[in-house]
């Protein structure tokens, strides 16, 4: 059961195959048996999960017209308030924090019907590319336990990686979705930000953060997107408009006589072999289906990853002091003779973890006065031209490509000394948030020197996600041909798959 | 190349009410070199002129209605409070003035 | 050395800036939907916007940025065609953002100014008070300080916080600085806070009282030698509660600011709280170890552009401006100069025109209002205001009077009467049985029944002997329980007499 896609369970529940009960308990049974291997869960559900699986089973069997995602079990990163449900961010400062809200996207998966399982472990505050920075533990990759997921939406992607969950929520603000889907093998997409409601979402870094939607295929993860999007009046930021007919651009999956822009930035000294090999073959698929292939030079997204490292740090530095002890969340110091300015310091310094830290403080020393133009004022700046180059690159090709990630998943412990080593695993994402556009990774095979999933990163203009879906489908569809099943079939065993 | 001493990061450290150790503030300090570099590159591109972007989308004029909804009550809105009396948060002795 | 005041402007020349924050009379907070009416229960009108939950998000009120751009345009401000709301970053418990968002370097209104005029012995003088900014930010929640002598936050063991003025909206109005007022500093600092109150109560877009908090002054003072062009320190006064607490803060600023030049030392940039009870200012936060607040876009909301069509529209329904309207009712009124400051003085020019638009004739409704009700206010202790006692009470007891049916010594047991709560007046006069004695008939018996028990009185009148009559005028409204006209009693006793 565990081993269809979102959709065939879909199909399955309505033709009475199953029940939405009987699918939830199979996914609450391999969270338990495979779990305390990967580790991709912070706390499960399983009380309001199979209750709400029983309600869709009754709404099914009284004739009641219900979503296609109504009664699929999913598995919700952690950022998202829930309401009564610990919500934690991946931080010990929001410790046992069970929100009074819920999140929009949360109001509407379950207005859809979706079964939430629970929520999954994350870098702290989204800050990282490994869910090493999690202040509970990190999460393993399901192909390889001694390595990470990527991050910082790891717990999500892992989840559906083991065939914990079928399809997932993330967020991205540098790549968290499509870094992770990359290095586990599965579909994520980071939709245009501003589709996707905002409220409830707990900001790392306002400007750039953007909930999204995984699954293992492009159809489960288009049905995904198409229940989170949508114009939200409790977020100022958000896009008033239509959601772009993600579903039927997955089926239709068409790209003839499409222009694909390879973009000459993001490829080359840095990328390993085995990743640029998947890439190009990728390509060639894709040329063979009938698209043209482009090349085109973004110059400015050589000094992405530096403004990106501006921007996020500043706005998080600004998001992050609510934290304090006073309201919500963990309070420590308080002794005799305490104030609550000392008993805010020692909290914080408790509460939070080292990348966090280090983030606010960056963000702060940019944010100072005297280095505000120098550093904020100059990221702000470098963004203009981003947006630019993506503008003109979109006046030669209808969709963008690179390889998502640079390297494939990597050893835990490996580069959790080197910030700047972490950081360079966003390279080729980034751009994509600083741009405010759509971007999707699904599986392009896997390396050769490794044998470790290559995701292959697609990127359209703001509000055309639509596109995405057309040329990742088409891409999957010949490339399941080529390997007889999905990438993800590849997986190891974890444990008794069923 | 660009550096801060661990005296900067402290200062910074205390206008972010993060209390850190000693060995923090050295280790961050010693990070922040490569760190400063990394990011001074946004200042190598003569950047005259370029409007600054705070949005990437070019959005205006949202409000909304001047209307009053529900709010949260009393219970919800102290139900993660570290600590209350009479319907308030409590907090430890507040040493500083109000703006 | 405690210097005069007369000591420090013969030396010295002030130099004012003026805050004020308003908090605007929307239904409903600057940046999420939770009511914003005065006195609720703690923490009964939050959400996760105001409590800054994880996750929450700020959208702007649109009735907030309407009000801020009319007192803009009353304040002949440009209106930015384009503004941004910034974040302004500090930790204190009442701000549960520990940010407040505020506006940085794109305001919504800016470059205005107010004209004021204040008496002096000179006679009228006028100032212009050049306004640098108006812009919108948000309120803080309160604090209640346990433990402690003084409920202050010195020696206060822990504080108790309530979040239901968190978010409410705020404008603040920020002036230029204010050079050339010399020694009337204070009268024209005072004049100015008046002037905006009664602008901003006529736009109708706040309390604006300043006891309960929604009108907020603070007041910046330096002093420079006279002829110099080098600015003094400045330092900032804040508690600033009353009109006539911005008049004495700014004397008391000015005289201890030149006490500590002319000693030789230095003025510390500070703030500062002015105290009621000595009428001094007490040494607050030192602003040279001020934080910075490292502004920046607040990327959670997006940029307001009001169209000019907008603000047009807002210009033209402006309301009268106060001192064009004080001009207008002096000339309708044919008021004196001394008359009308007095009304102004007491605050009752409101009131009184009320009074006015429901038929009263203006003198009589100024009297009653400056005269007998005030004094009943000032024995009370409490504003005009809030007495019981309507325009529409006025000016029903000056018809009754212009009709004759009250002389004006039962018109103020009628009015003694509304005030006291029995009802309206024509009530109070039915309960009370206030009723003129007009009958002649009565009027002459009560007459002669006094004349004849002070027949010596009496023959002193018919004698030539006129003041005398006093007496017996007084004898016969006693007799008439104070029922008749004692104008009318004068008139028939002196002609019964034989002196009419």
């Amino acid at each position: 059961m565990i081993k269809k896609t979102a959709a065939q369970m879909s199909a399955a529940l309505s033709s009475g195959e199953m029940t939405s009960v009987a699918l939830t308990q199979s996914h609450l049974d391999r969270i338990n048996e495979v779990d305390p291997k990967v580790k991709a869960f912070l706390h499960v559900d399983s009380e309001n999960a199979l209750a709400q699986a029983a309600k869709v089973d009754g709404e099914r069997a009284a004739g009641k017209k219900l979503h296609p995602l109504a009664g699929i079990p999913l598995a919700l990163k952690d950022v998202l308030a829930q309401e009564g449900v610990p919500t934690t961010a991946g931080s010990k400062i929001l410790q046992g924090w069970k929100p009074p809200y819920d999140s929009t996207v949360v109001s509407k998966l379950k207005q859809a019907g979706v079964v939430i399982l629970g929520k999954t472990n994350m870098d702290e505050f989204a800050m990282g590319s490994s869910t090493e920075n999690s202040g509970y533990g990190p999460t393993f990759n399901p192909w390889d336990l001694s390595r990470t997921p990527g991050g910082s939406s790891g717990g999500s992607a892992a989840a559906v990686s083991a065939f914990e969950a079928p399809i997932a929520v993330g967020s991205d603000t540098g790549g968290s979705i499509r870094q992770p889907a990359a290095l586990t093998g599965i579909v994520g997409v980071r939709p245009t930000y501003g589709a996707v409601s905002r409220y409830g979402l707990i900001a790392y870094s306002s400007s750039l953060d953007q909930a999204g939607p995984f699954g293992r295929t492009v159809l489960d993860t288009a049905m995904l997107h198409e229940v989170m999007a949508g114009h939200d009046p409790r977020d100022a930021t958000s896009i008033n408009a239509a959601v772009p007919k993600v579903v039927a651009a997955a089926r239709s999956a068409d790209v003839k006589g499409k222009k694909i822009g390879v973009i000459k930035q993001l490829q080359g000294s840095g990328y390993q072999t085995g990743v640029l090999a998947r890439f190009n073959e990728s390509l060639e698929t894709l040329a063979s289906l009938g698209a043209e292939i482009v090349e085109v030079d973004c110059p400015s997204f050589e000094f992405a990853l530096a403004a990106y490292y501006l921007i996020a740090p500043s706005e998080c530095s600004s998001n992050l002091a609510r934290f304090d002890a006073m309201r919500y969340g963990l309070r420590t110091g308080d002794v005799d003779g305490a104030s609550a300015e000392s008993v805010m310091n020692a909290t914080r310094e408790a509460g939070f973890g080292r990348e966090v830290k280090r983030r606010i403080i960056l963000g702060t020393y940019a944010l100072s006065s005297g280095y505000y133009d120098a550093y904020y004022g100059s990221a702000q700046k470098i963004r203009t031209l981003i947006i630019e180059d993506y503008k003109k690159a979109f006046t030669q090709a209808d969709v963008l490509v690179s390889p998502t990630s640079p390297i494939t998943a990597f050893k835990i412990g490996e580069k959790s000394e080197d910030p700047i080593a972490m950081y360079l695993a966003d390279v080729a994402t980034i751009p994509v948030n600083l741009a405010g556009i759509c971007g999707m990774s699904l599986p392009a095979g896997l390396a050769d020197e490794d044998g470790l999933p290559v995701g292959f990163q697609i990127m359209a203009p703001a509000m055309q996600d639509q596109r995405l879906y057309e040329v990742g489908g088409a891409l999957e569809a010949a490339l399941v041909s080529k390997w007889g099943g999905y990438l993800i079939d590849q997986v190891p065993a974890l444990g008794g798959a069923k | 190349m660009s550096s801060l001493s661990r005296d900067d990061v402290a200062k910074l450290a205390a206008l972010a009410r993060i209390e850190m150790t000693e060995e923090e503030l050295v280790n961050l300090a010693s990070q922040f070199g490569s760190i400063l570099d990394a990011v001074a590159r946004v200042q190598e591109l003569d950047l005259e002129g370029v409007k600054a972007t705070s949005h990437p989308q070019p959005i205006e004029n949202i409000f909304r209605e001047d209307q009053v909804q529900s709010s949260l009550t009393p219970e919800q809105a102290l139900s993660g409070a570290p600590a209350q009396e009479d319907q308030r948060f409590r907090v430890p002795q507040i040493l500083g003035e109000a703006e | 050395m405690a210097l005069s005041y007369d000591d420090v402007i013969s030396k010295y020349e002030p130099v004012l800036g003026l805050e004020v924050h308003v908090e605007l009379n929307t239904e409903s907070k600057m940046f999420c939907s939770c009511s914003t009416t005065f006195g609720a229960e703690p923490n009964t009108q939050t959400c996760p916007v105001c409590l800054a939950l994880p996750g929450a998000l700020p959208v702007v009120n649109a009735t907030a940025i309407e009000s801020t751009i009319k007192i803009g345009l009353a304040l002949n401000c440009q209106i930015a065609p384009y503004s941004r709301f910034s974040r302004k970053n500090y930790f204190y418990p009442d701000m549960p953002k520990n940010f407040q968002i505020s506006q940085y370097d794109e305001p919504i209104c800016f470059d205005g100014y107010v004209d004021v005029e204040i008496e002096t012995e000179e006679g009228p003088k006028q100032f212009r008070i050049e306004i640098e900014r108006v812009h919108m930010e948000e309120d803080t929640g309160k604090s209640l300080h346990v433990g402690g002598t003084t409920g202050r936050i010195h020696g206060a063991e822990y504080s108790l916080l309530d979040y239901n003025r968190a978010g409410i909206p705020l404008v603040e109005i920020v002036t230029k600085i204010v050079p050339g007022t010399g020694k009337y500093a204070p009268e024209v600092a005072k004049a100015y806070v008046a002037e905006l109150r009664d602008i901003l109560r006529g736009l109708k877009v706040s309390d604006v009282k300043m006891e309960q908090g929604s009108l907020r002054c603070d007041a910046n003072v330096s002093l420079r030698l006279i002829g110099s062009d080098v600015l003094g320190t400045r330092s900032e006064t804040k508690n600033v509660n009353s009109l006539r607490s911005v008049e004495r803060a700014i004397r008391s600023e000015m005289i201890r600011h030149a006490e500590l030049l002319n000693e030789g030392k230095k003025v510390k940039q500070e703030t500062r709280h002015f105290q009621e009870d000595t009428g001094l200012t007490r040494s607050g936060r030192s602003k040279e170890q001020a934080e910075d607040y490292r502004y920046f876009p607040e990327p959670d909301l997006v940029p307001v552009a009001p169209d000019a069509a907008w603000i047009e529209n807002l210009r033209s329904g402006l309301p009268e401006r106060p001192s064009l309207r004080r001009k207008r009712l002096k000339e309708e009124w044919a008021v004196p100069d001394k008359e009308m400051a007095a009304m102004i003085n007491a605050d009752v020019l409101d009131i009184v025109e009320a009074t006015v638009l429901l038929g009263a004739d203006p003198t009589k409704a100024r009297t009653w209002w400056l005269g007998e009700i005030s004094r009943i206010a000032n024995e009370k202790e409490i504003a005009i205001s809030d007495l019981s006692i309507t325009p529409s009470d006025v000016a029903e007891i000056v018809a009754l009077v212009a009709a004759g049916e009250l002389t004006d010594k039962l018109a103020r047991q009628v009015v003694e009467g509304v005030i006291a709560g029995e009802g309206k007046p024509s009530e109070v006069v039915a309960k009370r049985g206030i009723k003129v004695v007009n009958d002649d008939g009565a009027l002459m018996a009560a007459i002669e029944k006094v004349c004849a028990e002070q027949s010596e009185t009496a023959d002193k009148v018919r004698n030539g002997h006129i003041p005398a009559a006093g007496a017996l005028i007084g004898a016969v409204m006693k007799e008439t329980k104070g029922q008749a006209d004692a104008a009318k009693v004068r008139e028939l006793l002196l002609k019964h007499l034989g002196q009419g």
